[in-house]
């Protein structure tokens, strides 16, 4: 069971109860669709960038609490960065989730403060493709890809 | 059901000694018993098929129909004497109405691409269900899309069963093939392909049968049920991946042309021309997976030892259990309330993500599927995306039906259900 409320924290059900950002965003200048055809997985990112930076952001999706509460924290968490600083957090995102090494993968996670919820995940591989969903999604409309992102 | 009568039913099928036949189920998953409720995927396999194979390899390999030498006689001989295995579980007339295929997927393909790119034109239609798994959906519109043929949809009713009268009314001039599940691999539903083969014999309709999830729970005649085609997995009957099975009445299979070119289905090859091969060889190019058939054949062995009465009352016993028991759970639901129900129930769990609960059942050494199970127009249907399914075997047990209640009271409990 601890494991599980490692996976399953606190922070992550009250970001799949009530999450921030959820909805289309009018006037986004940035946009992506993505998927994990696998389980069904569903999330289109909007953003609206000004100077650079992160001026808005919404989200809109299905999917399990996983991937749900990513897209609900990364919105929070992506808020007035720039380009570059967005992309190096999901570096670190993505090593905190990944790394072999225990401390590697803490060390990552470490400056991403709230993110830092989904430590629990690297113990569920299968789960991290979840949590990286919207990450992907994201990039994707950085690049402004037309292609709908696909996790598999 | 009554206590007594289940008590016999368990008698005559020995689930502890049957558990014991399937090596896998010993071992442990995340330090707990493994409780494997996905059979309907894939199932395990009992050390008879195990040992069949492993000793096809070590004695008796050789490649078939070639070889003069006694061992690729040998090889030969245990091929079809597998194929003669599968005749008998279908009650086939004939041996040579047997073509091994890699599976279900493959055998309706070669259907599609053989029977219906020869025999189907444009604006002919094929009839199907809303309950099909992708793999008898996808190839019907490959051949819609290359030859304008019509795919129409019979639709079910809320509690998973096939509208019979809507399915009636769909047969017109123009249906020129009906391919129908024998059992609903998302809902469980056991669909009336008896009435289905009888209305489409009044309008001379040759039917396909889907019965992938129908073989691991049923005896299965083709001659009664008087089908034209009938499809199923070698994997999900106990037996090795790879391999699967095409049973096609001998007319119909004559009258369609090969639907891939190679070694074994020929009998004579000049550059000008070709003669093919008799039945089934015809539908058998290149090297066929011999050693599977070969472990097909002790998979149907082990079924037949066992007895289709046996298993067909212990898991209709195990999956009323299983059904009384999910029930009680609050907020859970169960997609689809069939009459007739095999092998399988899916459900879901106060909107609980499928993935969510198979990972938190996984935690406890549970195997369930979760996701829209190959047959997403299913999941429309009801309103979900996905659902989790739990599906049974000859192994499984109560024990594993109060493991599957018990981890699904952790998912209730993590998401303060
Ligand atoms: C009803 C049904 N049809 C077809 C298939 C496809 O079988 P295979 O993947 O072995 O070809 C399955 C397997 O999930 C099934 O359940």
């Amino acid at each position: 069971m601890s494991e599980l409320r490692d996976l399953y924290q606190e922070v992550i059900l009250d970001h799949v109860k009530r999450p921030r950002n959820s909805g289309a965003l009018a006037g986004a200048s940035h946009r992506a669709d993505g998927d994990n055809p696998l389980c069904g997985d569903k999330v289109t990112i909007f953003l609206s960038i000004e100077d650079g930076r992160i001026a808005d952001v919404r989200f809109q999706g299905r999917g399990c609490a996983i991937s749900l509460a990513s897209a609900s924290l990364m919105t929070e968490a992506i808020k007035d960065k720039t380009e570059a600083e967005v992309r190096a957090m999901f570096e670190r995102f993505h090593t905190g989730l990944t790394a072999r090494d225990e401390e590697d993968a803490a060390n990552a996670l470490a400056d991403l403060d709230k993110l830092a919820v989904f430590g629990g995940v690297r113990e569920f591989p299968v789960r991290v493709k979840c949590a990286t969903l919207p990450w992907h999604t994201l990039v994707a409309a950085l690049d402004r890809a037309t292609q709908p992102v696909k996790t598999e | 059901m009554s206590a007594r009568q289940a008590v016999t039913a368990s008698r005559s099928l020995d689930v502890a000694r049957i558990r014991a036949d399937f090596p896998i189920l010993s071992r442990r998953v995340h330090g707990k018993r493994l409780v494997f409720l996905d059979s309907a995927a894939s199932a395990q396999k009992p050390q008879a098929v195990i040992d069949t194979e492993r000793h096809f390899y070590e004695a008796e390999y050789a490649n078939v129909h070639r070889g003069v030498y006694w061992l690729s006689q040998r090889a030969t001989d245990a091929y079809e004497a597998a194929r003669e295995k599968v005749r008998g579980l279908l009650n086939a007339r004939e041996t040579r109405e047997i073509v091994f295929v890699r599976g279900a997927t493959e055998a309706i393909n070669l259907v599609a691409q053989s029977y219906g790119r020869t025999f189907l034109s444009a604006g002919d239609e094929v009839l199907i269900t809303h309950m099909e798994h992708h793999a008898n959906i996808v190839p019907w519109q490959m051949l819609r899309d290359e030859k304008g043929i019509v795919l129409k949809v019979a639709p079910i009713d809320d509690a998973g069963e096939l509208d019979l009268d809507a399915f009636a009314r769909l047969i017109g001039p123009r249906t020129k093939l009906i391919a129908v599940t024998h059992v609903a691999n998302a809902l469980g539903t056991v669909l009336p392909v008896e009435a289905v083969t009888r209305l489409a014999k009044m309008y001379g309709i040759p039917v396909l049968i889907d019965g992938c999830q129908a073989v691991p729970h049923q005896a299965v005649d083709v001659q009664a049920l008087d089908c034209d085609f009938y499809v199923f997995s070698g994997h999900k009957l106990y037996g090795p991946t790879g391999i699967g099975v095409l049973y096609g009445k001998a007319a119909l299979l004559a009258a369609m042309p090969p639907w891939q070119g190679g070694g074994d289905m020929i009998r004579a090859v000049t550059f000008e021309k070709t003669e093919y091969n008799e039945l089934p060889w015809k539908f058998e190019a290149g090297t066929p997976h011999f050693a599977g058939a070969v472990g097909l054949g002790a998979a149907i062995a082990y079924v037949q030892s066992i007895g289709y009465d046996a298993i067909a009352t212990h898991e209709s016993e195990l999956l009323a259990y299983a059904i009384r028991e999910l029930s009680k759970i609050n907020s859970l639901r169960i997609i689809g309330q069939p009459r007739r129900r095999s092998g399988v129930v899916s459900f879901d769990l106060g909107g609980v993500h499928p993935h969510d609960i198979g990972t938190i059942l996984d935690h406890d050494g549970i195997c369930v599927r979760a996701g829209h199970h190959c047959a997403q127009p299913t999941m429309d249907r009801f309103g979900v995306a996905a659902t989790v399914r739990a599906s049974f075997a000859i192994y499984n047990d109560r024990d594993d039906v109060d493991a599957l209640v018990a981890g699904l009271s952790t998912v209730r409990e993590v998401f303060r259900l």
